[in-house]
C-alpha cells in the first residue's frame, strides 16, 4: 500500500553534548529549515547508541531515526566513527531481522558548526521515510 | 526496571514545568499557552505555566516558591539550548533545596521554535513533544551528587601575541602558574610590528615590551619560544600537554654577533618586515626576545659554519630538541590571525611596484626615520588607500565555492585612517585619496576620520561592483575609479604610493586545531559556544579561545578579549578541587554475566573485571577515571551496564514520549 500523501513521518534524532547537539543549535541559530518533525534526544557520545535503542524507536511510533554522530570531534574517542558505524551495521542487521527497512536508519558525522549538513541529512531521510510510509514489519505502527 | 529512589523518599514525583516564551523568539512561532496547558494533564504534573523568560530573577524566583508551596521535587524548563541555561535550573532546583539533577533543560529555541518559523504548529507539537519527553525522564530521574576531581592550579597559553601576553600577565597576578608558549623565536606577535596603535598613537611594540617585562618581573610565569604542543591529553583540571621545543642555537652572549649577522650568506625575505626586506639566517629580532640574543633560522641556515667560527662557544649546533609535560588545568588558544595576502594582481599587487599592503605600509611608516616618505629610492608625495582589499567579498557565481573573506575585519578603516593623519603630521605636503566601500570608523574612531577629511585628504566612494583599477604609467600607479557620485565619468589619480588596506584571514593552524578538535566557524575563524553568554568557551571544559584567533579584533578588543580568557581560566585554575558531573557508568553485578565486552570497549581502561565473593567474577567502574561516554552501553549484552542520569530505561521513556 503507497503511503499516503498527508502521511508526516516522525524522525528520531540521537545528537551528541557536546558535538553534533551544538551542530543542532547552530542550525536553529542560523534559522536554517528542517522538518518540524524531528524530535531530538541528546546523548554524550554516539557510540553509547545502542542497536535496541533504535529498534525501540521504529516499533514506537518513529519512521526514522537518524544519528547525527560525532564523527572526528568526539571528545572521548579517537575512533568514535569507526565505533558507531559498528553500532549501525548491528542495528542495520537488528532492523532486517524485524523486516524494517535500512533506509529508516541513517548515521552521518555532525560537528558543532554543521548546521547544513544536519538539515541536508535529516531532510534526505525524512523524504526517504515519507515514500516508505509508516513502519510495517514487526513494527507496531503498522497496527495502531 | 531502574530503582525509583525520589529526593523526598516516600513521595510520589510532584513536577514543575516552565514554559518560556524567550522574549518572543520562542512564543512568536510556537504556542507557549498550548504548550504549558497540554502539560497540565501530564501525569505528575503539579504545576505548568509559561513565563516571559524563564531565566529571569522574578521568575526564577517563583518557580522556587512554588517548589517550596507546593512540594514540587522535579523542576521541568522548557527554553533555550541546555548549553545556556541548564546550569541556571539546576542552582534554582538547588536554592530550592532540591537536588539538582532533579531538574530536566529542554529545548525549544534552538530546536523548536528558530528552525521551525516557517511552521508553527509543527514547532509548537514538536516543543510539546520534547517537554514530554522531559517529564517521562524526571519521572523516574534520581537524585545524584557531583563527582570531584583534583585541579591543578596552572594555565597554558598558546601565542604570546599580545593577547596572551595579556592573559599569562593576568593569570599570573591572580596567583596562578602560567606556562606561555610561543611557536616563533620572539614575542609580540603582530602588535610588535605596529608603528602607531590608534587612537593615541603608542608604538605597538612599546606595548608589547611593557607587558613582557611585566611578565618577566612574575616569578610564576614561564615563558617557552621556539615551542609547539605535540600533545595533549586530559580534561579540565588535569590536561596533560607534550611541548616541543625547538633548538636556539644561540646559546650565550658574545661580542661578536653584529660580524656574524654580517658574514651570514643566507638572505630571506623577512617576516617581520611582511616581505619588505630581507634579514640573515641569523638575525636580531625587533621584537622582544627571551633571552636577549640573536636568534638562527635553522630551516634556512646552510651550516656554513661562519657563525661557529665567528661566535665560539656562543652557538651550540648540537643543541638538541626538547619535549616537556606540563600539567594544567585549562588552556588559552590565542594563535591570532594571518594577515590578508592579495593574489598576484588583485589591485595591482605584486604587479605593480608600487603596491603595499596596510602591514608593510605600517612597517614602511615604523622604519622611516627621515624629513621624507621613500619608496623605492622616489620621495613620496601622494599616496592612495584601497579600503576593503579581501574584506566584505561576495561569493561569485559559479567559482567553485573556493573560500572567500565575507566578514568585515573592522580594525583596517580605523588603522588606515590614523595612519593617514600620521603621515599627515610627519609628512605635510603628502596627498592622501582614500578609496572606500563604506567607512566603519565606530566609536570615537570616528573622530579621526573627521579629523582627515578636515586636513584635506580625499574620500572617495567606490561600489563593491565597480573596484578601482591599479595601473602603471610613468613609474607611477594609476589609481582609476568609477566614484560613486558620478554616473559615468571615472577619473584617474597618479599616485607615488597605493596602500591595500588588508585585513585579517583565519590563520592555518591545521595541527594545533586537529589536536584539540578546536571549532571552526564558517569564516575559518574559532568559534565560541555562545557569542554573549560564553564568548571565550569552546565545546570542551577549561579549553579557551581569545584574540584574533576567534574573530578579528582590534589590539584595545584583543586585549579585552585576553583579560576575558584569563579570568574564565582562573575559575578552572583557582580551585584546587572542581565539579564534575556525576554521569558516569555502574554495573549492576546481580545482571552482569561477565562477558567482557565493555572492558575491551572501554578508551580509557575505567572498567576491570573483579572477583566478588559469592558471586564470582563481575564489571566494575573505577568512577574516577569512567569519562562517561557511554561506549560500553552500547555492547554490553545483559544491559548491565549503564549510565548514570541516562540509564537505559530512561532513553526509552525518552523514545516513547517523544514518539507519542
Amino acid at each position: 500500500m503507497p503511503a499516503p500523501s498527508d502521511f508526516e513521518p516522525k524522525i528520531l534524532v540521537i545528537s551528541t553534548n557536546l558535538i553534533s547537539d551544538p551542530g543542532i543549535d547552530y542550525a536553529g541559530s542560523a534559522h536554517v529549515h528542517y522538518p518540524s518533525s524531528t524530535r531530538m534526544l541528546r546523548f554524550p557520545c554516539s557510540s553509547m547508541v545502542r542497536p535496541e535503542f533504535i529498534l525501540h524507536a521504529l516499533t514506537h511510533g518513529f519512521s526514522g531515526v537518524f544519528v547525527a554522530a560525532d564523527g572526528g570531534d568526539c571528545p572521548f574517542l579517537r575512533d568514535c566513527s569507526d565505533r558507531t558505524a559498528l553500532r549501525m551495521q548491528r542495528a542495520y542487521a537488528l532492523l532486517k531481522e524485524h523486516g524494517i527497512e535500512e533506509g529508516r536508519l541513517r548515521m552521518a558525522g555532525i560537528c558543532s558548526v554543521c548546521s547544513d549538513a544536519f538539515a541536508k541529512n535529516v531532510k534526505t531521510l525524512y523524504d526517504a521515510a515519507k515514500r516508505m510510509g509508516p513502519v510495517r514489519g514487526n513494527g507496531r505502527e503498522a497496527t495502531t | 526496571m531502574a530503582e525509583i529512589v525520589l529526593d523526598k523518599p516516600g513521595e510520589k514525583p510532584r513536577i514543575g514545568v516552565y514554559v518560556c516564551h524567550c522574549g518572543g523568539n520562542i512564543s512568536d512561532t510556537v504556542d507557549v499557552a498550548k504548550v504549558a496547558e497540554a502539560l497540565k494533564g501530564e501525569a505528575d504534573v503539579v504545576v505548568s505555566k509559561h513565563i516571559l523568560f524563564d531565566c529571569s530573577d522574578a521568575s526564577q524566583n517563583e518557580m522556587i516558591e512554588d517548589i517550596k508551596n507546593l512540594n514540587l521535587n522535579r523542576l521541568v524548563t522548557c527554553a533555550c539550548s541546555p548549553k545556556l541555561h541548564e546550569a541556571t535550573f539546576r542552582g534554582v532546583a538547588q536554592r530550592a533545596g532540591l537536588n539538582q539533577y532533579l531538574s530536566f533543560h529542554a529545548n525549544i529555541r534552538e530546536q523548536s521554535s528558530w528552525p521551525h518559523g516557517d511552521d508553527p504548529a509543527g514547532a509548537t507539537a514538536k516543543a510539546l513533544a520534547q517537554a514530554r519527553s522531559a517529564i517521562a525522564y524526571m519521572r523516574d530521574a534520581t537524585p545524584m551528587e557531583a563527582l570531584t576531581s583534583g585541579s591543578t592550579q596552572s594555565v597554558l597559553v598558546i601565542g604570546a601575541g599580545i593577547t596572551g601576553l595579556r592573559s599569562a600577565l593576568d593569570l599570573a597576578s591572580m596567583g596562578v602558574q602560567v606556562y606561555l608558549i610561543e611557536r616563533l623565536p620572539y614575542l609580540g606577535g603582530h602588535s610588535a610590528q605596529v608603528g602607531g596603535t590608534y587612537p593615541t598613537g603608542t608604538r605597538g611594540d612599546a606595548i608589547v615590551r611593557d607587558l613582557v617585562g611585566q611578565l618577566l618581573r612574575k616569578p610564576n610565569v614561564t615563558v617557552f619560544t621556539n615551542a609547539t604542543v605535540e600533545s595533549q591529553s586530559g580534561y579540565v583540571g588535569n590536561f596533560e600537554i607534550r611541548v616541543h621545543i625547538a633548538p636556539r642555537v644561540v646559546v650565550g652572549p658574545s661580542a661578536h654577533f653584529n660580524d656574524a649577522i654580517a658574514a651570514c650568506p643566507v638572505s630571506v625575505p623577512d617576516e617581520f618586515e611582511y616581505g619588505r626586506t630581507a634579514r640573515k639566517a641569523i638575525y636580531q629580532p625587533r621584537a622582544p626576545v627571551v633571552p636577549n640574543l640573536p636568534v638562527i633560522d635553522l630551516d634556512h641556515c646552510t651550516r656554513c659554519g661562519k657563525c661557529p667560527s665567528i661566535l665560539g662557544g656562543a652557538v651550540d649546533f648540537s643543541q638538541r630538541a626538547e619535549v616537556l609535560t606540563l600539567k594544567v588545568g585549562s588552556i588559552i588558544v590565542a594563535t591570532g590571525f594571518d594577515p590578508y595576502t592579495p593574489p598576484q594582481g588583485e589591485f595591482g599587487y605584486g604587479a605593480v611596484p608600487n603596491v603595499v599592503t596596510l602591514p608593510q605600509f605600517e612597517r614602511l611608516l615604523a622604519t622611516e626615520k627621515g624629513p621624507e616618505l621613500t619608496y623605492l629610492g622616489r620621495k613620496v608625495r601622494s599616496l592612495a588607500y584601497i579600503y576593503c582589499v579581501g574584506s566584505r567579498q561576495k561569493r561569485a557565481e559559479g567559482d567553485g565555492g573556493g573560500p572567500v573573506h565575507e566578514y568585515c575585519s573592522r580594525f583596517c578603516c580605523n588603522a588606515t585612517v590614523n595612519n593617514d593623519l600620521h603621515v599627515h603630521e610627519r609628512f605635510p605636503e603628502i596627498r592622501a585619496y582614500h578609496f572606500y566601500r563604506d567607512m566603519r570608523t565606530y566609536g570615537r574612531n570616528e573622530l579621526m576620520y573627521e579629523q582627515a577629511a578636515k586636513q584635506g585628504s580625499i574620500f572617495v566612494r567606490y561600489s563593491e561592483d565597480n573596484p578601482p583599477r591599479v595601473t602603471t604609467e610613468d613609474g607611477h600607479a594609476l589609481v582609476t575609479v568609477q566614484a560613486s557620485i558620478l554616473e559615468h565619468d571615472s577619473v584617474a589619480f597618479p599616485v607615488d604610493l597605493v596602500v591595500l588596506v588588508t585585513g585579517m584571514v583565519p590563520r592555518d593552524n591545521q595541527a594545533l586545531n586537529d589536536l584539540f578538535s578546536l571549532p571552526i566557524g564558517p569564516d575559518g575563524f574559532y568559534k565560541e559556544v555562545h557569542q554573549k553568554l560564553r564568548p571565550v568557551e569552546t565545546n570542551v571544559t577549561g579549553l579557551l579561545i581569545a584574540g584574533t584567533a576567534q574573530f578579528p579584533k582590534d589590539i584595545k578588543e584583543t586585549l579585552l578579549s585576553g583579560s576575558a580568557a584569563a579570568a574564565k581560566a582562573s575559575t578552572f585554575a583557582l580551585k584546587t578541587t572542581l565539579e564534575l558531573e556525576p554521569f558516569v557508568a555502574s554495573v549492576d553485578t546481580s545482571v552482569c554475566e561477565a562477558s567482557g565486552g565493555c572492558l575491551r570497549e572501554c578508551p580509557f581502561g575505567a572498567i576491570e573485571m573483579h572477583e566478588y565473593e559469592g558471586i564470582g567474577k563481575r564489571a566494575w567502574v573505577n568512577s574516577a577515571v569512567c569519562k562517561g561516554c557511554g561506549a560500553c552501553v552500547a555492547v554490553c549484552p545483559t544491559e548491565a551496564i549503564q549510565l548514570a542520569g541516562l540509564t537505559n530505561p530512561e532513553v526509552r521513556d525518552m523514545i516513547e514520549a517523544l514518539a507519542r
